[in-house]
């Protein structure tokens, strides 16, 4: 059960300090040094599905894209429909190569009309940057990674809008599902979104690396009557999950397409030509090779990613995500399947370490929040 | 603190040895490390196990480990409790949360495990 050391130093995030002093249970998570719990992954879960929870989430990368043909590029770059955005919105969308796969699964937040913030996923950080510089050449575009700048903090769970609402020159009532705005918290210039990773309403808040820590506190402590607890990346992977959102490297990478993946409202083929465009054309005329769909055990155990999925002695697909839902009391996954097999209530076998163990395709999300 | 009078496996297995009668479980230092059990994975009553031979799983949110046999003989006995109550090997990993029991058949395999004290002693080198 030990963790192994790596070679090289595992990177830090301006309130590694923090976690350690608030008994954060740290580790290697794709070469950064983060808490996976502090009291509990199930008690954290439940404190997001009916509370509050506040995560550091520092890792992820930050890229700007500016410039007269920042639209064309991203455009270009991307499946979703950039030209949709407005000032102050954003865009989860997909940084594509021409084959289709993903590069990364992204935030687009647009500032103006040739002004975007990027957010992406901490492992790609490097590589989505010069993915998109190199691809900007010979455009009228600036690409610049700052990832460095920025420390970022989810406060996601049904009382997040009044922990925050005190704390805050801005009106987080006012700010809506995939909205930001600029303001100040706790005297502290933010960029707040009301987006996150969990299926549960909050907010993500973006403030120099700093002053991360006097306000990962001063947010705690407002909080605290409300039941806010400090989460870790696992309860994040569980809530995130439970609400079906892709996990970049587990459920979707370079070699599946956002169809493949069941993302097709971020397809949009009729904006224009962009990278793996022919290649979705094709599929959606045709038909994807596999499809990503969610499953329940229908025999006892948990299946975990990379586990295959069997018929006989023929492999036909892989578990890419698989946990114990605290929400439904049971376990629960993602996998890729033949299309014909991916209908709901079709049953198929999962071999757990070994072991002929039969699942079930269910409807996703497995999670979804009653909406007001 | 792990109890003093029970020997310890690398693998983060206890033995509470009782005449010839081993009760197995994780240790609390396991049980920590694993974070919340959500489904145990045991042997039959009846399996022969030889030492070191995998007896079963231990399934955690965030990840899945392997049981190993500390010693060999043969399952007599198994908390059928842990099916519904998983979290007990949490809340109280040397009583209620205990796996199996095993009629040993080598009583000299226990100078092969560790003793309390040299089992604390792993603990800090590994983490």
């Amino acid at each position: 059960m030990a963790e192994t050391s790596p070679e090289t130093p595992l990177k830090k995030t301006p309130l590694n300090a923090l976690e350690r002093e608030l008994g954060g249970k740290m580790v290697d998570f794709g070469g950064w040094d983060l808490p996976v719990q502090f009291s509990g992954i199930l008690e954290e879960h439940q404190a997001v599905r009916t509370r509050a929870g506040l995560f550091d989430v520092s890792h992820m990368g930050e890229v700007f894209v500016r410039g007269r043909q920042a639209t064309e590029l991203l455009q270009k770059l991307t499946c979703n429909d950039v030209s949709k955005l407005e000032d102050g919105r954003c865009q989860y969308n997909g940084l594509l190569y021409p084959t289709g796969g993903f590069v990364d699964d992204i935030l687009i937040y647009r500032n103006a009309p040739d002004d975007y913030l990027i957010v992406v996923n901490a492992a790609n950080a490097e590589k989505d940057y010069e993915w998109i510089a190199d691809s900007a050449k010979g455009l009228e575009v600036f690409v610049e990674n700052r990832s460095a700048d920025f420390a970022q903090l989810a406060l996601q769970g049904p009382e997040a809008e009044g922990i925050l609402q005190p704390l805050t020159d801005l009106d987080p009532a006012s700010i809506r599902y995939y909205r930001f705005a600029r303001g100040r918290v706790d005297g502290v210039e933010a960029i707040v979104s009301r987006t996150g990773y969990t299926g549960e309403d909050g907010f993500e808040i973006y403030v120099a690396p700093e002053e991360a820590p006097r306000l990962f506190r001063r947010l705690l402590e407002a909080g605290s009557e409300a039941g806010l607890l400090p989460c870790g990346l696992g309860a994040r992977d569980t809530l995130r999950l439970e609400a079906k959102m892709a996990l970049y490297g587990n459920d979707i990478d370079h070699t599946t397409t956002p169809l493949e993946a069941d993302l097709g409202s971020i397809v949009k083929l009729d904006k224009g030509e962009f990278f793996g465009r022919d290649v979705l054309v094709r599929e959606k005329a045709e038909g994807v090779a596999r499809k990503l769909v969610g499953f329940e055990m229908v025999d006892r155990g948990i299946a975990r990613h990379g586990y295959p999925a069997v018929d006989g002695s023929e492999e036909i697909g892989v578990v890419t995500s698989g946990t114990h839902s605290p929400t439904l009391g049971r376990p629960i996954g993602l996998a890729y399947l033949p299309p014909d097999r991916s209908e709901p209530g079709s049953e198929f076998t999962i071999l757990i370490r070994g072991r002929e163990t039969r699942a079930r395709v269910v409807p996703t999300p497995f999670y979804k929040r009653a909406r007001h | 603190m792990e109890p003093r009078e029970n020997r310890y496996a690398r693998s983060h297995e206890y033995v509470h040895l009782d005449d010839d009668v081993a009760i197995v479980g994780i240790t609390n230092y396991a049980q920590k490390e694993l974070g919340d059990v959500v489904f145990v994975e045991l042997p039959q009553v009846g399996t022969t196990l030889e030492a070191g031979d995998e007896l079963g799983s231990i399934e955690s949110v965030k990840a899945v480990s392997e049981l190993f046999a500390p010693l060999s003989g043969e399952v007599i006995e198994v908390n059928e409790v842990l099916a519904d109550k998983p979290d007990l090997v949490n809340s109280d990993p040397y009583g209620d949360g205990w796996m199996i029991k095993v009629r040993i058949s080598d009583p000299s395999e226990l100078d092969q495990l560790m003793t309390v004290k040299d089992y604390e002693d792993y603990i800090k080198s590994e983490s």
